[in-house]
């Protein structure tokens, strides 16, 4: 194998990030306590400059490298943007909080870190071991993160329960993996295209593998019924952990669908359709009828995550450039969204009180106005109201959708989304509607009040003019 | 004048305003009130201009705007008015106004929000009058439904969280499958313009499933029997502003939604389902004619007696298809149709008087029914004669606007058949006696209890607010001819293409 130096510039990025979440951890080991704020700092340099290389160093079209195993084009780009972007939110989110539960240690950022890096990974894999390379790396970082707090019994049953099920998704999908491998003889995502496109005889072997990929991609989705771990997990993580969970691996898992079912096997395509159908609608039904019983916040949301999922894979389903525009534009937003919804949790949470139970928002409203204003913004959102972006989201998605004659399916989507909509006006009606339990003024750290403003606005202000994401997305998957 | 943006600044100026006046009751210093009821002025005035600049002898759209707003999608910010919308846009700016000085003091806490919700919500609602973009009217029309959530749920009555999240939920079912329609013809017509829908060659099977997606939100909002039940519910715990608002703008856009949607778009549809709306909105002009009748709630009862006057309004559109069968012309169907319109307007101003009627009376004692009352009229003489006067409009007394639309109505149904001419008549005895009856019980007869006693007559706002009222309920009914005139054209060429089949 030979190595062209030119090669290593389409890896400068995760080069970067690489390095600098090694001298994070070191530098971190000669801090002291109240030196901390320094691996902040760095950490959210890292992703600063990540975003700077990533954006210089953009190539014109596709280009792979390192015999094939990696490869940078539009997609990519848009989506190790927008990874960075929500983990800049979930570490500025989750500063004080960590502060004010002795959680602020520098393991947090450099797993936090790996986990960007592994997405990165993700993202850019287009090899079928370069891809579950980086699923396991931004896995295990998640599994220890969700351990952070390990002397509370919630973490410890979330992380076991989440590593278990984990290990169990990616044994699924290397055995998958190991199948098509089998079959077509390559692990390269172009190459496998090629055999499975070109082969005239029996589908079943593939298809046999592709059952085991699907389901390890459901699994790590949380798509129904592969869904259990995901509401536990929510719930028992540390919230800014769940805040990490909940929104950035959701754009990697959407480029972990791409790479294996769409472009891999893509001739395939009748055969995912039908399974991802019937996961979808699971997805949406569940997930949307679940959520109106939970008094939790987390544990809605991770239902919700459910629904969302649905969504997302619907775009999938349409098997169509619009639809895989619609999916990635999809995959984006609801990592916009998600971040600002935890981001609220964490900042009605105090020292010693966590405020991830819907009645914890009650009166929000007249405690403090602009955040309840806020919350409104992300809830209609996510209910997918115009004029917030959720509602872009879903139009595009169900257009590409009907626009392959499946207007059953879309009028399933709707109606559960109708559903939906109820658990959402619910956390808008305890905030307006009903009285605050809660009498200690809400109080905010300027840094996390501002983010979350500029990202719930950044969900309004999409939603008026959606038209550039729409853009950069359409183009960035025509032009694979 | 067509250079100016007139209809941008109509539609952002509330909007825009609203988030001002959010942000001026954070400040206790500044009172929102006299800043809102600026905006509510300056948007009404700005919408008589349109009246004034209006050329009646076209059907085509006036004072467009079109700017490329969602490229990927083909969306584009593009609105503009016909005969059908202006009327409609000005009942919005007027009411807003109204119901801004009736809230004047009842709202206590956080008039600012109150105040912003009314304002952003009449931009929307012009928003969704002006919209010519199917997707734009579809942001509007959504977009509408949060500050009426907040309104009937902060503001409203005890039983409010249950008849908000209903109100929500209900229109919101109804509006996403009119989504996938929309959706789906765009997916036909390339681009969401309204205008190149009206043209688009659909199939018999394909119009049904639209007509029928299409009903589904426009029936809730109207409402039609018998999607109706959110209406007295929301009705009831909604603060007056918010029935106002409900009675006299929100029902009709759908209305508006039939004829800017349904009747052009699936035209052979609605001819081959003409007999379920007519069905349908005769039903709601009886029986829901006779629920109103046992109302104990004074809001109820209007809130039923809405629905019944609604269903004329569909009933007129709907005439155009038998009417065109026997042949009578297409000087029936155009009565029919204007007799609709008549009453979408006429009963915006009644219904909205009605309301504040009510919450005149509300503010006062705390009660909404009827049983409460007795003998108003000994001790607030001036706000019975209103209270009695309204009421007879609202039965439809001639010389009012409530007379004009249900008479063309009557007529033209007589052209189509004569048993829907029979039952629509009964409205004027069933209007009449739950109206009058009802009047009789609050504000006649001697003083019932203390709390009567104690009344006091209305206030110099309140009867400038009921006295605007009153002479736009006259005027229309004296002399509705600038009315006719401003839809005259609009209806004739909508009459035309409706009856043009697309198969």
């Amino acid at each position: 194998m030979i190595i062209e130096a030119n090669e290593f510039r389409l890896l400068i990025p995760e080069l970067f990030v690489l390095t600098m979440t090694c001298i994070v951890l070191i530098v971190d080991l000669f801090l002291k306590q109240q030196q901390r704020n320094i691996t902040y700092y760095l950490s959210q340099a890292t992703l600063l400059g990540a975003i700077l290389l990533t954006t210089v160093l953009q190539v014109e079209g596709t280009q792979t490298g390192f015999s094939g195993t990696f490869v940078t084009d539009p997609m990519s780009v848009v989506l190790k943007l927008a990874i960075y972007l929500v983990t800049i939110l979930g570490f500025l989110y989750s500063r004080h909080y960590l502060e004010l539960r002795g959680l602020f240690k520098g393991e947090f950022y450099v797993l936090g870190l790996f986990s960007v890096l592994g997405m990165m990974i993700m993202v850019s894999a287009h090899n079928m071991l370069t891809i579950y390379l980086g699923l396991e790396l931004l896995s295990l970082c998640l599994y220890a993160l969700v351990a952070f707090n390990r002397d509370t019994y919630a973490c410890s049953e979330a992380a076991m329960k989440y590593f278990v099920l984990g290990a169990i998704a990616s044994g699924m999908l290397l055995y998958g993996i190991s199948i098509i491998y089998g079959i077509t003889g390559s692990l390269d995502i172009a190459e496998i295209g090629r055999v499975l496109s070109a082969n005239t005889g029996s589908s079943t072997p593939a298809v046999f593998g592709l059952i085991f990929i699907v389901v390890g991609i459901a699994f790590k989705l949380g798509a129904v019924p592969f869904h259990m771990w995901l509401p536990d997990v929510y719930q028992g993580a540390p919230t800014p952990v769940t805040l990490m969970i909940g929104s950035a691996p959701k754009i990697a898992a959407f480029a972990l669908v791409m790479r294996l079912l769409v472009e891999s096997m893509g001739s395939l395509q009748e055969e995912w359709q039908s399974m991802l159908t019937i996961l979808v609608v699971l997805s949406l039904a569940i997930g949307n009828i679940v959520a109106i019983a939970q008094t939790n916040l987390k544990r809605m949301l991770a239902y919700s995550t459910i629904s969302h999922v649905g969504f997302l894979l619907l775009g999938i389903i349409a098997g169509t450039a619009n639809g895989y525009a619609a999916s990635m534009f999809y995959s984006i937003t609801y990592a916009l969204m998600a971040a600002g919804a935890f981001g609220m949790i964490i900042l009605l949470s105090r020292a010693g009180f966590e405020a991830d139970n819907i009645d914890d928002f009650k009166g929000l409203n007249q405690r403090h106005p602009w955040y309840a204003f806020m919350m409104l913004i992300l809830m209609f959102s996510m209910a997918g109201v115009p004029p917030t972006v959720g509602f872009y989201a879903k139009l595009n998605v169900l257009q590409a959708i009907i626009q392959q004659d499946m207007v059953w399916l879309a009028g399933i989507a709707v109606f559960f989304s109708v559903i939906g909509a109820y658990y959402y006006i619910r956390i808008i009606k305890v905030m307006y509607f009903d009285d605050a339990k809660d009498t200690q003024p809400v109080t905010s750290q300027f840094d996390l009040g501002f983010g979350l403003t500029i990202n719930s606005l950044a969900v309004l202000a999409l939603g008026f003019f959606p038209g550039w994401l729409l853009a950069i997305c359409n183009t960035s998957i025509q032009l694979k | 004048m067509t250079e100016w943006p007139l209809l941008n600044l109509i539609i952002w100026t509330p909007i825009i305003g609203g988030f001002l006046v959010l942000f001026a009751s954070d400040q206790n210093r500044l009172n929102p009130r006299p800043i809102a009821l600026g905006v509510a002025l300056i948007t009404f005035f700005a919408s008589l201009l349109l009246y004034t600049g209006f050329d009646t002898s076209t059907a085509n759209m006036q004072f467009e705007s079109n700017h490329s707003w969602i490229s990927a999608f083909n969306i584009n910010y593009h609105i503009g008015i016909d005969g059908i919308s202006l009327p409609l846009i000005i009942l919005t700016t007027f009411t807003t106004v109204l119901v801004v000085l009736s809230s004047w003091k009842v709202i206590q806490t956080k008039p600012g929000q109150y105040m912003a919700a009314f304002l952003i919500m009449e931009g929307l609602m012009v928003g969704v009058f002006s919209a010519l973009d199917a997707m734009l009217f579809y942001v509007f029309w959504e977009g509408m439904l949060i500050p009426m959530f907040l309104i009937i749920g902060i503001w409203g009555g005890p039983n409010r969280v249950y008849a908000t999240i209903k109100f929500f939920l209900y229109t919101f079912l109804g509006s996403v499958f009119m989504l996938i329609a929309l959706i789906y013809m765009y997916n036909k017509a390339g681009s969401f313009e309204v205008l190149d829908f009206h043209t688009l060659k659909l199939g018999m099977t394909e119009q049904i499933l639209i007509f029928i997606a299409f009903l589904l939100a426009f029936a809730v909002k109207v409402p039609m029997w018998p999607v109706h039940t959110w209406l007295p519910d929301a009705h009831v715990q909604a603060p007056t502003g918010g029935s106002v608002i409900l009675a006299a703008i929100m029902l009709k856009i759908g209305g508006y939604g039939f004829l800017r949607f349904s009747l052009p778009i699936a035209p052979d549809a609605s001819r081959e389902l003409d007999w379920l709306i007519i069905f349908m909105s005769l039903v709601a002009v009886v029986y829901i004619g006779f629920v109103a009748l046992v109302q104990s709630d004074m809001k109820k009862l209007i809130a039923y007696s809405s629905i019944a006057h609604m269903g004329f309004v569909t009933l007129g559109f709907f005439l155009v298809f038998p009417i065109m069968e026997n042949a009578a012309g297409m000087d029936g169907a155009v009565m029919g149709m204007e007799g609709g319109m008549i009453q979408m307007v006429s009963h915006g101003f009644i219904s909205g008087a009605l309301f504040l009627c009510v919450g005149v009376l509300y503010d006062r004692m705390h009660s909404r029914e009827i049983g409460d009352y007795g003998g108003v009229v000994n001790t607030m003489p001036v706000f019975a004669a209103f209270m009695v006067f309204f009421a007879m409009a609202n039965s439809g007394l001639p010389g009012t606007s409530g007379f004009v639309g249900e008479f063309m109505v009557i007529l033209a149904s007589f052209k189509a058949n004569f048993w829907f001419a029979f039952l629509a008549a009964t409205t004027l005895i069933l209007g009449a006696a739950y109206s009058l009856w009802m009047v009789k019980r609050v504000v006649f007869g001697d003083i019932d209890n203390e709390a009567v006693a104690k009344l006091e007559d209305a206030t110099t706002r309140e009867t400038l607010v009921l006295g605007t009222l009153a002479v736009a309920v006259l005027a229309l009914g004296l002399w509705p001819a600038p009315l006719e005139e401003v839809m005259r054209a609009t209806i004739e060429n909508l009459v035309t293409v409706i009856t043009t089949s697309k198969l």
